[in-house]
């Protein structure tokens, strides 16, 4: 199970409470002998004393929020679930992580597994489940291979099972792999997918919380979100909430990459500012270059322009700056980047990841990655800014789940914001006339 | 048809994992690991699977369409996945997707005629912060350079 050392010496900046454990160079995962030594499983002792009720209100007190993108309030979305109902009640993880950029919950599940297992114990006893599943990226096989060894450690001493350390409650809990499709990150996506079907999302509502896996009342949530669960119920909702700023709780991974001295993945406390993230954990921007633009929350979150950075790093605040902090994925771009290049890459994703489920989508990203080809091989004009925006336009909010909107935001931002470069680069491509007799590059 | 002791313990296993009667959630593990020792969704395992889970052929066909790491023929021994989105990007994902192209004389999703390497550039495999990561089979290399690439593809020869 040796992984190489994807950690990086702990800053002083950062506050580790997820990663508390991950000492440099550590390169195994903390198997049970060793969660047990560093408080591991106490939080389930704690747990089980409590009734659900005192749990979801200590996970609403923590202010946390889904650590997957959306950021809805954990402790709410637990709240929606009738633990009345007489169906089965199911925990489902979201370990489908495939949003560009983001590459922090493979750290999670690769050095510290037991703890998303506690994390989805408490879960399952707030909502009085009997059952959940890990539902992993197919490529992450070496991950699989690690949480399914700790689930087998937990079963083997009673942590998992039908007694559950002797309380009588059971809770079964297992791998489940994806086999390639970004869609499956979409909650719905993702139950149709565990159902043994293919990844197109369903209508909504209602809602998982109401009618998720196998028909059933379900909790989806990001790896990191359950990660965060045992040292809110060990410590507290307060002062889990503290770590962060108002209406924000706690700390989050940030997987730094691009043009970064020191790209990796550090834990801040939400509300930190962006520069300082960018400049002191990530080391800078390489090569001494400067800062051209920040995709701060994944692919899917509009870009920041250099001069808007300066902004602290949580839900509310980048929202209010027009973007998100989605998953935490913060992709650097230096002065030298070419951003219809860029622009193009991500819109061919997006075409290739669409499910083709609902036509707004479907014919949305495919005709954005035709538009920025177009622009980023020299054949492009003009109207084809503005079309990047229309069509954008027209894909926000009507797709049955987010990809469209996925798509749609960040092509719309680079449109707006770096229309100049788009500009210069058609200007500077003018002068290529095709020789008499051939076709152009590309046709409409 | 038949599988190794190990891959039958697996679906032993794997098929308590579903609620009664939705044994069908299993599909798509049991074909992805299925196809980890047949090679791809040959006619035969697609039956297999089909009469053990009691789903229609059809219904199998539908999910090898929409996974793209369900594989219809069978890839090279050593299938190198090399990852071009926005952060490999940023750091050379794509000049060494061209490099490991030219390298193995490979166009994206061809395989070598002695069946060792086929080639793939792939979407985001969740690597960024190591970027530009390859992935062959299953097994991750980060921070990859035309370098280091080149000394990998050395010793994949020499593992035959």
């Amino acid at each position: 199970m040796n992984q190489p050392t994807l950690l990086r010496p702990p800053h002083p900046l950062e506050v580790r409470v997820l990663t508390r454990r991950f000492e440099y160079p550590r390169t195994e995962p903390v198997w049970l002998d060793e969660y047990l030594r560093t408080e591991g499983y106490q939080a389930l002792r704690k747990a089980l004393d409590l009734t659900p009720e005192a749990l979801v209100d200590e996970v609403k007190k923590s202010c946390l929020r889904g650590r997957g993108g959306a950021g809805f309030p954990t402790g709410m979305k637990w709240s929606f679930v009738d633990r009345k109902s007489p169906k089965p009640k199911y925990i489902v993880v979201n370990a489908d992580e495939g949003e560009p950029g983001t590459c922090k919950d493979r750290i999670l599940m690769g050095f510290d597994p037991h703890r998303l297992i506690e994390g989805c114990l408490i879960a399952g006893r707030a909502i009085g489940s009997n059952r959940g599943w890990i539902y992993i990226r197919g490529e992450y096989r070496v991950y699989i291979d690690i949480m399914d060894r700790a689930i087998e450690e937990a079963y083997a001493n009673g942590y998992l099972g039908d007694n559950v350390l002797g309380t009588g409650w059971s809770f079964h809990l297992s791998t489940h792999t994806g086999a390639g499709s970004y869609e499956c990150g979409e909650e719905t996506a993702l139950l149709e997918s565990l159902e043994g079907k293919r990844g197109n999302p369903r209508l909504k509502p209602p809602f998982p919380a109401v009618s998720g896996a196998f028909q059933c009342p379900t909790v989806v949530n990001n790896v990191e979100t359950y990660s965060a669960v045992p040292d809110i119920i060990l410590k507290g909702g307060e002062w889990y909430a503290g770590l962060g700023t108002p209406r924000n709780g706690g700390t989050r991974l940030v997987g730094l990459s691009g043009h970064l001295n020191t790209p990796g993945v550090y834990e801040v406390p939400l509300g930190m500012n962006l520069l300082t993230i960018v400049n002191e954990l990530g080391g800078g921007v390489w090569k001494g270059r400067k800062l051209k633009a920040i995709i701060p929350g994944g692919s899917s979150s509009p870009v920041l322009k250099a001069d808007e950075c300066d902004i602290p790093a949580d839900y509310d605040s980048f929202a209010k700056a027009g973007t998100m902090l989605g998953s935490g994925a913060t992709v650097v771009l230096d002065d030298q980047t070419d951003m219809v290049r860029v622009l193009a890459r991500l819109m061919s994703f997006y075409a290739h990841e669409s499910c083709g489920w609902c036509i707004p989508c479907r014919e949305g990203t495919a005709w954005l990655k035709k538009i920025t080809q177009r622009l980023d091989s020299g054949v492009g004009a003009s109207k084809d800014i503005d079309l990047i925006d229309q069509i954008s336009n027209s894909m926000m909010g009507r797709t049955f789940c987010p990809l469209g909107d996925a798509a749609a935001m960040p092509a719309m931002a680079i449109a707006r914001k770096f229309r100049d470069e788009i500009e210069a680069k058609i200007q500077s491509t003018q002068a290529f006339v095709p020789a008499p007799g051939t076709r152009p590059l590309v046709v409409l | 048809m038949t599988f190794s002791p190990e891959l039958e313990a697996r679906f032993a296993k794997m098929i308590g994992n579903y609620p009664p009667g939705r044994q069908k959630g299993a599909l798509i593990p049991m074909l992805l690991y299925a196809q980890d020792e047949v090679g791809s969704m040959t006619p035969d395992l697609i039956q297999e699977v089909s009469r053990r889970l009691k789903v229609t052929p059809l219904e199998i066909e539908e999910v090898i369409g929409y996974y793209t790491m369900l594989a219809r023929e069978p890839r090279g021994k050593h299938h190198i996945q090399v990852c071009t989105n926005v952060s490999c990007q940023a750091r050379g994902g794509e000049e060494l997707f061209a490099h490991a192209c030219s390298r193995l004389g490979l166009h994206n999703k061809e395989k070598s005629a002695d069946g060792q390497f086929s080639i793939e550039e792939v979407e985001c495999m969740g690597a960024c912060s190591w970027a530009p990561a390859i992935q062959v089979n299953y097994d991750f290399y980060y921070d990859m350079t035309p370098e280091k690439f080149d000394k990998l593809i050395d010793s994949l020869r020499q593992m035959q």
